[in-house]
């Protein structure tokens, strides 16, 4: 179980906003945070990451705690087992599409899940080549796959399929299923796309100005939140 | 009989220095570009130093700094027996100070212009900041090395100031290329002269060809990700 209660100030567009994020997730489920931008939704990855530190509150994974502000506890990224795919793939341009995933091994890990990786996301065959001439889809793909090859207790997903046409997100988002299958890994998906939110998770948290607004299904908490949209505009 | 001696004394201290340069320049352009200290502006500001001051200045103060008569010079002849006034080891040292800022900027440069995301991205992936620096920083960098070290390199060969300062004029220890054309300018010496200046002429030229030409390829084989 992830236990997750943090807080901190953020200087945005429209001044200070103090961000807020609460959530509980269980092992192997995967878990989409939906909200406009601006909402503060990259914050909270950065946070979980280790990117960024919280002023105040808890991240506790498993009964680790990455995070305990009043214990002063504040585990660095390479500490706490996450996967990690941002929206502009941060691929190592220096290195081959396979030497991307076998940087990611750790010292004396059997190199078979790299070509296992490579065989499921179907990038074997341009395993030898350099990333930067692939296309965004492929690119993305080489990134979650970087991402898995740890095994992470937590993937985190930042709007990764928001730079690419709507037939690669259809593509990519049955290989994140797929993946998410295939490993059981507690996966947390960030978009600001409606459809992807309710193709992809069971549970949607609805996050604005830096607040969780409210939880549950997709239908469920999308139509509410769509209601009082309308509901608004005719005020 | 033309005497070859400082041509190669030239290329020796030139070589040693930049090597030695590169070896400190990395950390501390790593540093200066990622520490968060406020005082760095002024570790900054002491690196640029050998850029804005005349060499004279530079190379009177290692002068004195070095002499065995104060106190660093004493320290080290007293307890390590090393004298670095008019020694090799010494104009090592005052060619470092010298040619610094034109190791660490461009360094500093190339530091900068590797996207933090990829930084992020191997810290998430368990690596440790030496492992990121030397298989993800350097490797991304390699137009920016490749400056620095021109860069360092050129400016060493044709120091002057520093080297007459702290070196002085003694044959097979001290007496650099540029040292070597003012002494037989001095002497009346032209033909000699000339002939110190046009291999260093041609020497300069040819491997400024060499590195520009790599750079060039490099750029054209180089995109961002």
């Amino acid at each position: 179980m992830i236990k997750i209660a943090i807080e901190k100030k953020l200087l945005g567009a429209n001044g200070q906003m103090n961000l807020r994020f609460q959530a509980e997730i269980k092992p192997g489920e995967l878990v989409t945070i939906y909200g406009p931008s601006g909402a503060g939704k990259t914050s909270v990855i950065r946070m979980l990451a280790g990117l960024s530190t919280p002023e105040n509150g808890k991240i506790d994974v498993d009964d680790e705690l990455w995070f305990d502000s009043s214990k002063k506890i504040n585990l660095k990224p390479q500490s706490r087992n996450i996967g990690i795919v941002f929206q502009e793939y941060s691929l190592f341009p220096n290195m081959t599409v396979r030497g991307n995933l076998e940087f990611a091994l750790e010292k004396g890990q059997p190199k078979a899940v790299v070509d296992e990786l490579l065989n499921l996301t179907e990038l074997s065959e341009l395993q030898n080549r350099k990333p930067q001439l692939l296309s965004g889809g492929q690119k993305q793909r080489i990134a979650l796959a970087r991402a898995l090859i740890r095994k992470p207790k937590l993937l985190l997903l930042d709007e990764p399929l928001s730079a690419l046409d709507r037939e690669m997100q259809a593509k990519l988002q049955d290989y994140i299923l797929q993946v998410h299958q295939h490993y059981k890994l507690t996966t947390i998906l960030v978009s600001h796309d409606i459809t992807e939110v309710v193709k992809m998770s069971k549970r949607v948290i609805l996050f604005e100005d830096g607040k969780v607004k409210n939880e549950g299904t997709p239908t469920d908490v999308l139509q509410l939140n769509h209601l009082k949209l309308q509901r608004a505009d005719a005020i | 009989m033309l005497d070859f001696e400082p041509f190669l004394l030239t290329l020796k201290l030139v070589t040693v220095t930049t090597m030695l340069l590169f070896v400190l320049g990395i950390p501390l352009a790593y540093w200066l570009v990622f520490s968060r200290a406020r005082w760095k502006v002024l570790v900054e500001a002491l690196v640029g130093m050998p850029i804005v001051l005349p060499p004279s200045v530079l190379g009177f103060y290692l002068l004195l700094l070095f002499s065995p008569e104060n106190s660093v010079g004493k320290f080290l002849d007293h307890y390590f027996d090393i004298r670095l006034v008019f020694t090799f080891p010494g104009l090592v040292i005052a060619s470092m100070v010298y040619s610094l800022p034109f190791m660490v900027q461009p360094l500093q440069a190339g530091f900068r212009m590797v996207p933090m995301a990829l930084s992020e991205a191997a810290y998430t992936l368990g690596k440790t900041k030496l492992t990121t620096l030397i298989k993800v920083l350097i490797p991304n960098m390699k137009t920016s090395l490749l400056t620095a070290v021109i860069l360092t390199f050129a400016h060493t060969v044709g120091e002057f100031g520093v080297v007459l300062m702290v070196g002085g004029n003694i044959p097979k220890e001290t007496r650099v290329i540029s040292v070597a054309i003012y002494d037989e300018v001095e002497a009346m010496n032209y033909h000699q002269a000339n002939i110190y200046s046009i291999i260093l002429l041609a020497f300069s030229f040819v491997v400024l060809v060499i590195v520009y030409g790599i750079n060039q390829r490099m750029h054209k084989v180089h995109y961002l990700p």
